[in-house]
């Protein structure tokens, strides 16, 4: 990698994104071939550099031109060399690699016009995509550690946990309890020995904010955690990281061998008298563990069961101990408040809900990627004007927000203003961020048993509502999505849903209904059709759909009936094929094999289509 | 212990490699999972000796190891595939398909999801998320990531990697 050469001032920078999206699309090798093709035009004085993720990952890779904030998005290895000639004197911006906006169609060449981007605001990965995460200088120089150090030289334990109170920040882990209220129970907690950890176990299906922002920004996380454990007083301190994030787990050891080395971790941090040792810890595979006491005995080395609370991690945590548990964005926002003061960051966001959130806008969105919004921004602004609509105009049947133990909230609920007691009350939870757009073909039931299938999957079993009521609950969603549902189902999830709410140990059980419950409250309509037409009108439940060949634009052609591994399509050559209703498996090959152009194969649900029983002659 | 082995794994070489994964790690309880972790890398399973020979060390019994190998998906009790393709089925992966992914996948390789291939080159598995939501649908080979799959995709991977192989 060039280094920045102060005797040899470079005019541009290029900067590529190295987060895993970008590095799927190859962005490692990219970064390659751009310091190869500048060495071979010999302009040893563009700076060529990585940095982690930008949030635009469907976009990758990306490719940021300083001083001038030309964005590149879906850039291969075979666009370096004009890229870099691009840079030469009289050189023009490539105009086929800028943003294309999916609305308007129109190319948009710099990073702060593209609409994604301008209605952000981004606190929790204000590095994110801007520095070389590999590289502690980077960071110190957009003003890291500055807090840490403050903190040290000026303020007290108590001042620091006043401050991070009075900003107002909430848990980004999910459930919202207050930040400076937590550290303040367990500093008030007497012991010899205090643990600090950080939740980096992003277990929610949909969501990879907390994976970005390791990658892209580490130390934040490790500043935020430092300060934390100067707060509560801990000596030694654990980042808990799932092992399907390989690339996190490695900047963030590397983060924290540099950290130790410049002093900011260790023995006797900055001169003080404080001292704070980090390790990281690898998950396994298990979902629970992201509950704050499973992740605990998964550390001690024990099978990741969680456990009644009280006592609280504050009073007795890892190994007995007095513990504290923030989740990555949590922490990640701690060096900025210091920094900026707590009035400062209270003036951000809704009466109580202050700052911002980082959400993963993902599924049938035209623009999906990470994004960072202030609290109280309406779900409508996120949906259309940050994420651009619906792609190929389809209509917008429900956005999921918070994971398996969030909710589906429908059309009428997009002015709510995102908020964690805004999305409470309308069922969902901000829980950790994940929003799932869901357009008209995405049926609501398949939905629900979707997430209760995982939910089912990932209960650790030892609450018996949790094993076995989220079993019954899925069985009976699977009956209903064969077509074999009765009226009396609906009043059974319900009931279900409540007793597993309440008859849970941890969130996971307590919140495993949560999906179920808000389809049934904002999509009964759906249900019923399932139930009682036996119809999905998504389309997708395999085993409510029908195939019929339509003899007005068969032409014979003999590909569906080849394709059709139940042999029920009856036909031979210029004759009208005809599906077998009986035999059918309804695999859809069919469907998707019949040429476009012939279009003869119509999918349809709870309905019959009038067509011939026998082969016909083509009209 | 119910624990399937074939003996995948000479019993020399177990020890030889646990002797070099003990060095690394003090004989206490919360390195368990660790050394797990590193014995399920080398031998792409928790071989049935080494599940003893790690109890021995850490001082626990052998019902513990055995415990905490079950309750982590990560811990294989039978061998597993040189090569790991998972298949995301995070949120965003179900709604843009997933499923299609998936089944092309126990198609070509003729196993099902959980299962590996008889010749030991493949395991196939799925996967809550791997957090590249915005690339839906995705699937992994050990580390890579592949962006935005469609069953087409699947057949043109394996095939290049199993000329890569020849």
């Amino acid at each position: 990698m060039n280094e920045p050469n102060s005797t040899n001032n470079p005019q541009h920078t290029v900067l590529v994104c190295q987060g895993t999206g970008c590095v799927s699309g190859k962005s490692t090798e990219l970064t390659d071939a751009l310091t190869k093709a500048a060495a071979a035009q010999g302009l040893g004085n563009i700076h060529i550099d990585f940095t982690g993720c930008h949030g635009f990952c469907e976009q990758g890779p990306v490719v940021i031109i300083q001083p001038d904030d030309i964005f590149y998005t879906h850039v291969s290895i075979k666009d370096a060399p004009e890229i870099i000639a691009s840079l030469l004197p009289g050189g023009k911006p490539l105009e086929r690699l800028f943003y294309a906006d999916p609305v308007t169609g129109r190319t948009v060449p710099h990073y702060k016009d593209i609409k994604f981007y301008n209605m952000q605001q981004r606190l929790i990965l204000r590095n994110c995509g801007h520095i070389n995460p590999e590289r502690i200088e980077d960071y110190t120089a957009a003003g890291g550690y500055e807090a840490l150090k403050k903190v040290l030289k000026t303020m007290t334990p108590e001042q620091v946990i006043a401050e991070v109170k009075k900003s107002g920040l909430r848990g980004r882990g999910g459930a919202g309890f207050s930040t400076g209220l937590k550290w303040e129970l367990c500093r008030n907690v007497k012991g010899d020995q205090k643990y600090m950890i950080c939740n980096a176990d992003e277990g929610d299906p949909g969501a990879f904010m907390d994976r970005s922002t390791m990658e892209g920004d580490p130390h934040s996380v490790l500043e935020g955690l430092a300060i934390a454990a100067y707060a509560i007083g801990a000596s030694e301190g654990f980042i808990y990281i799932r092992e399907e994030y390989p690339l996190a787990v490695k900047r963030v050891r590397l983060a924290i061998q540099q950290a130790e080395k410049a002093g900011y971790l260790g023995k006797n941090i900055l001169g003080s008298d404080f001292s704070f040792i980090v390790h990281v810890k690898e998950g396994a595979g298990a979902f629970v563990c992201g509950e704050e006491t499973a992740m605990m005995a998964s550390i001690e080395g024990r099978r990741g069961f969680p456990r009644t609370r009280p006592p609280y991690p504050a009073q007795s945590g890892l190994w007995g101990k007095p513990t504290t548990i923030n989740n990555v964005k949590s922490l990640a926002s701690i060096p900025i408040i210091i920094t900026r003061g707590a009035d400062w960051y209270a003036a951000i966001g809704t009466g109580k809900s202050k700052g911002t959130a980082v959400f993963a806008l993902t599924g049938n969105i035209a623009n999906s990627g990470l994004i960072e919004v202030p609290m109280g921004i309406k779900l409508r602004n996120i949906i259309y004007d940050i994420g651009g609509g619906i792609p190929e105009g389809k209509k917008f049947r429900a956005v999921q927000i918070g994971g398996p133990s969030g909710g589906c909230l429908p059309e009428s609920a997009l002015d709510l203003p995102v908020d964690f007691d805004a999305l409470q009350a309308a069922g969902a939870i901000m829980g950790s961020g994940g929003m799932v757009i869901m357009d008209e073909h995405t049926c609501m039931v398949d939905v629900a048993r979707y997430f209760l299938s995982f939910t089912q999957a990932e209960s650790c079993g030892k609450c018996v509502p949790c094993r076995v009521g989220t079993l019954q609950m899925l069985e009976i969603l699977r009956r209903i999505c064969a077509g074999k549902g009765t009226p009396e189902d609906i009043p059974a999830l319900q009931k279900l849903g409540e007793q597993i709410k309440a008859g849970s140990l941890c969130a996971l059980g307590q919140t495993a209904p949560n999906p179920v419950l808000t389809t049934l409250r904002y999509f009964m309509d759906e249900y019923k059709a399932h139930i009682e037409e036996k119809k999905c009108s998504a389309l997708v439940c395999p085993d409510l759909l029908s195939y019929y060949i339509l003899p007005d634009k068969c032409q014979g052609c003999g590909i569906c009936a080849r394709e059709c591994p139940a042999n029920c399509i009856s036909g031979a050559k210029r004759l009208v094929h005809v599906v077998d209703q009986d035999k059918c498996v309804k695999c859809g090959n069919c469907f998707n094999v019949c040429p476009e152009r012939f279009n003869a194969i119509a999918k349809v649900s709870g309905e019959k289509v009038d067509v011939p029983k026998e082969p016909t002659p083509i009209r | 212990m119910i624990v399937t082995d074939n003996n995948a794994v000479a019993d020399g070489e177990i020890q030889e490699k646990l002797k070099e994964i003990f060095s690394r790690h003090a004989a206490e309880r919360q390195e368990l999972i660790p050394v797990l972790q590193e014995t399920q890398k080398a031998f792409h399973y928790l071989p049935e000796t080494a599940v003893k020979a790690i109890a021995e060390y850490l001082h626990l019994p052998v019902s513990a190891v055995y415990g905490v190998s079950t309750f982590y998906t990560r811990f294989k009790l039978k061998p597993e595939g040189k090569k790991i393709i998972r298949v995301c089925r995070g949120t965003a992966c179900h709604v843009r398909g997933a499923g299609k992914v998936l089944a092309e996948l126990e198609k070509v390789l003729g196993i099902k999801a959980g299962e590996t291939t008889p010749d030991l080159e493949y395991t196939l598995e799925t996967v809550a998320c791997i957090g590249a939501c915005a690339l839906a649908p995705t699937i992994t080979i050990d580390d890579e990531v592949f962006a935005k799959m469609t069953p087409r995709k699947v057949t043109e991977i394996l095939s290049e990697r199993a000329q890569l192989n020849q």
